[in-house]
This record gives structure tokens, C-alpha cells and sequence, in this order.
């Protein structure tokens, strides 16, 4: 695998078009190697789909164009975590984490798996059906099998957004933590989430899509919900939100 | 609990039907008083237990037959388009088709053993078994296919370990259908031409105004199906244990 390496990727979409309506339109957008990057912007607006674009999972009209700077595949070096924690309700946690192995007809990596496992602190739910397990549970599983297909790079589609406040903010904690060396993508709605985790925070904008001038953050991940620091950015990250969100309805 | 119940509701139904024949005094060779069936139950039950078995067996076969056809014939129909565009209207017609209208033509061709009656069975509980199958199939959790593209899973894959597991409890609920209206097919099969099972045995026993051991197959009948149906649900609901539907019907229970 070629996961180690340094890479940026970079998204070019001349043009693209869902239900007869032009999403993207001469768009760029590059992933920086090793930074997370946090994309918000109000429902509609195209966040989800640029994240699918990135995933390979977006159909549709439009010509869209993936590439690594170092020339290599992108579709073996993605791994994707949805709102939903997508786990398999007739497999065990374990089986669960080690799905990927499974469906590209390898062989079994219990050990792997168990190593993952206990990482996310879940190493006595090995066997458990996850209808056994609570949200936060399960979720952390849907990480650990993140972990587990060991990509580069890692894009999360409001990965925590249907989790409690202090359960969210741990996993915030616990997946910066485990993703410290990865290139992340995260979707999402919450403005803290962003100034929390993102290196780089984009707000996506208008019809056709437009970025904003990124917000760049350079303290260490996860910061701290007390650091007042991150108040001020948290404010202004909200004022570009509901300026862009009032702009639209004017229109 | 459940054969508690079940033998309350055994005896009410002899009791009902002792009252009938006291009240209404219909003569046996109309409707025989639930002592004569039982009489004729215990004397006769070489004789049942022999046809009983051939009926269950063809019961047993029609049913194997059917889930394998309706397996494949629902993994093809959801994958491809074509075989959905040409097999669905014959489907949708081989239903339209009163199956017992077959039953005499199913046995000029198989002829009176026990093909034809598997064939009837086949026929009837193909159609529950390939339409619930198929739309479990349909219905795959869209995520899960995401999930399972970004892993480089291979569509062979995807249909072996996401889409048919997550079809098996519609498929299970095909089966269930499928294994209560079993033994209609094998009935009717043998009623239009058969030398053994129980509905030979029920029409022979009614050619002879044997209508005590006419009943006493009846109630053979009734009771290979209802503990077919038992163990087969049983056995699904044990089988997707994972499955929320499942966890309903548990409590329920």
C-alpha cells in the first residue's frame, strides 16, 4: 500500500449538474497532505456530493476529475464514514471492523481487527451484535473499521452529528487522536466541530459552488473547548455561516 | 406457553364440534361425532402415518424445490435488467394462473406419483418465495453499497456478503408464506390423480362413506402443517436473530 506517502489531492470539476441544477462549475479544491480539512455550508448547498465526488461514489452529469500529485489511484486510498455508522446488523463488532477484508476476498485479520478494537476501548464488545451496542458504541466501531483499511486518506460525511454533546466531543478526541497522520476530509454542520479538528475550514457558498477564503488554524488537534482562542474563530466562522445563509434568502 | 395454548384451543374446537353433532344429530356420513374420528384415528393409524409421510415428503420436496428456483430466479431478476423485463410478466401471469387448474395437465404429464405433487407444491410457493427474496434484494441499505465500493469490493462480493444477507429476513418472510400454502399444492395434486398421501386416503375413505377416517386425514393434515409451519418459523426467527423484526415478534410472543 502506498499509504505512507505525501500526497495532495486535488479535485477539478468543470462542470457538474444534479436534477437539471448546476452544482459545481469550474470548481478546484485540493486536500492538503496530513491536514484535516472541514467543509460547512447551509443544507443544499453541495457539501455531500463534493465529499461523494472525492469518494468515486457520485453519479450524475458532469465531468469531474480526481488526481493525486504523485500520479497514484485515489480509489485505493479512501476510506469513508457516513452519518450513519453503516454497520452490518447481522455481524459482530469484530466481524464488523473487519469487513474490508472480507469483501476484497482477503484473508481474515482477527488480530488486526482485535488490535483496532481495543484501540477504540471496545475490546470486550468483540462479539456483540451491534443492536446491542449504543450510538456512541457503535460509532467508535465504524471508526475502528476506518482505522482498519489503514487509507491515507479519510473522508467523513457528518460523522459525529447524531451523537450527544459530550459523546461527540470524545469522539472528536479520540479521532483526531487515532487519525493524527491522515488526510481528512470532514462534512459537517457544526461550526465547533470544524474549529475544533480542521486545519483548514471552508465554507461552500452560492449556486453554482464557491469557497470562501479558508479559515487556517495551526494549533495542535483536538483544541480544547475552553481555549477562548477558539471562541473568536468560532464566532467568525458563524458570521461568515449566517451572512452567506441571509445573502440567500434575500435573493 | 404456546402448546398450552395451542391444546386449549385443540379442545375447544372438539368441543364445539361434540355440541353440533348432539344438537344438530347429523347423521356420521354427514358429520361424525369427534369420538368416531378419534376411534377411527387409532385404528386406522398405521394407515395415516403411511400417507401422512408420503404427503409430508412431497410437502418437504416442493418446498426445497421452490426456495431453490425462487432463490435464483430473485438474484437474477435483481441483477439483471433484462431478466426482470422478460421473466417478470411470466411471473406476474404463472400467479394469474389458478395453479390448481394445472393440476390435472401437471399430472398427464408427471403422471400419478409423486412428481406431480411436488410440482404443484413447487409451483405455489415459488412465487411468495422469489417476490419477497427479490425485494429484500432491492432493498439493500444504500450506505452499505457506498461503503462496500470505497472498500474495492467486487460486485460478487457485494451481492454475497451485503445484499443477500441483508435480504434474508424478507426471504425469510417468503419462506413462512411459502410453507403455509405448501401443503395446499400437494393436497390438490393428489386429489387429482394420485395412489397415495392423504388426500388419496381422503378421497378413497369418502368414496366408501369412511367419513371418520376422511376427518381422521384431515386432522393428519392439519397437524403435519401447523408443526411444519412451527418449526420452520422457529427455526427463520432463530436464524435472523439480528434482524429488529425478529426482536419484535419475540416479544411479542
Amino acid at each position: 500500500m502506498l499509504n505512507d506517502q505525501n500526497f495532495s489531492v486535488e479535485i477539478k470539476i468543470k462542470e457538474f449538474s444534479y436534477n437539471q441544477e448546476v452544482l459545481f462549475k469550474n470548481f478546484n479544491f485540493i486536500l492538503k497532505s496530513g491536514e484535516w480539512s472541514c467543509l460547512l455550508g447551509g443544507s443544499g448547498v453541495g457539501k455531500t456530493t463534493l465529499l461523494r465526488c472525492f469518494a468515486g461514489l457520485q453519479t450524475g452529469y458532469g465531468n469531474i476529475e480526481v488526481s493525486c500529485s504523485d500520479g497514484g489511484q485515489l480509489g485505493t486510498r479512501i476510506s469513508y464514514m457516513a452519518q450513519n455508522d453503516l454497520l452490518f446488523p447481522w455481524l459482530t463488532a469484530l466481524e464488523n471492523i473487519t469487513i474490508g477484508n472480507k469483501l476484497r476476498g482477503q484473508r481474515i485479520d482477527e488480530e488486526k481487527g482485535l488490535y483496532y478494537l481495543n484501540l477504540v476501548g471496545l475490546l470486550k464488545n468483540k462479539y456483540d451484535l451491534p443492536d446491542k451496542l449504543s450510538g456512541g458504541m457503535r460509532q467508535r466501531i465504524a471508526l475502528a473499521r476506518t482505522l482498519m483499511e489503514n487509507r491515507q486518506i479519510v473522508l467523513m460525511d457528518e460523522p459525529f452529528s447524531n451523537l450527544d454533546t459530550i459523546t461527540k466531543l470524545k469522539m472528536q478526541d479520540l479521532a483526531s487522536e487515532l487519525l493524527k497522520t491522515s488526510t481528512v476530509l470532514i462534512v459537517t454542520h457544526d461550526p465547533m466541530e470544524a474549529i475544533r479538528l480542521g486545519n483548514r475550514v471552508y465554507v461552500l457558498y452560492e449556486r453554482p459552488c464557491r469557497l470562501k477564503q479558508p479559515i487556517k488554524i495551526d494549533k495542535n488537534k483536538p483544541r480544547q473547548i475552553t481555549d477562548t482562542n477558539l471562541l473568536e474563530l468560532h464566532a467568525q466562522l458563524l458570521n461568515q455561516l449566517s451572512f452567506e445563509q441571509n445573502n440567500g434568502l434575500e435573493t | 406457553m404456546i402448546l398450552i395454548r395451542a391444546l386449549i384451543i385443540f379442545l375447544s374446537i372438539l368441543l364445539v364440534w361434540h355440541l353440533i353433532t348432539v344438537v344438530t344429530e347429523a347423521p356420521p356420513y354427514i358429520l361424525p361425532n369427534p369420538k368416531l374420528v378419534i376411534k377411527a384415528f387409532i385404528s386406522n393409524s398405521d394407515l395415516l402415518f403411511f400417507h401422512g409421510l408420503i404427503t409430508l415428503t412431497e410437502i418437504l420436496l416442493g418446498l426445497t424445490i421452490g426456495l431453490v428456483f425462487g432463490i435464483i430466479s430473485a438474484i437474477f431478476l435483481a441483477y439483471y435488467q433484462t431478466a426482470r423485463q422478460w421473466l417478470m410478466p411470466i411471473l406476474v401471469v404463472s400467479q394469474a394462473i389458478p395453479v390448481f387448474a394445472l393440476a390435472p395437465v401437471l399430472v398427464l404429464w408427471l403422471g400419478y406419483g409423486m412428481a406431480s405433487k411436488v410440482a404443484m407444491a413447487t409451483l405455489i410457493i415459488y412465487f411468495p418465495v422469489t417476490a419477497a427474496f427479490f425485494d429484500g434484494l432491492r432493498r439493500t441499505n444504500i450506505g452499505f453499497l457506498d461503503l462496500a465500493l470505497t472498500m474495492n469490493a467486487s460486485q460478487w462480493s457485494i451481492l454475497r456478503h451485503i445484499r443477500i444477507p441483508s435480504a434474508i429476513p424478507a426471504l425469510a418472510s417468503g419462506f413462512r408464506v411459502a410453507t403455509a400454502v405448501a401443503p395446499i399444492g400437494a393436497i390438490v395434486g393428489e386429489w387429482v390423480g394420485s395412489s397415495e398421501g392423504l388426500g388419496y386416503l381422503m378421497l378413497h375413505a369418502n368414496g366408501r362413506m369412511q367419513i371418520d377416517v376422511m376427518f381422521a386425514a384431515l386432522f393428519t393434515l392439519s397437524f403435519i402443517a401447523i408443526a411444519l409451519y412451527y418449526a420452520v418459523d422457529a427455526f427463520l426467527t432463530r436464524a435472523v436473530s439480528w434482524s429488529p423484526e425478529t426482536h419484535f415478534n419475540i416479544k411479542k410472543d
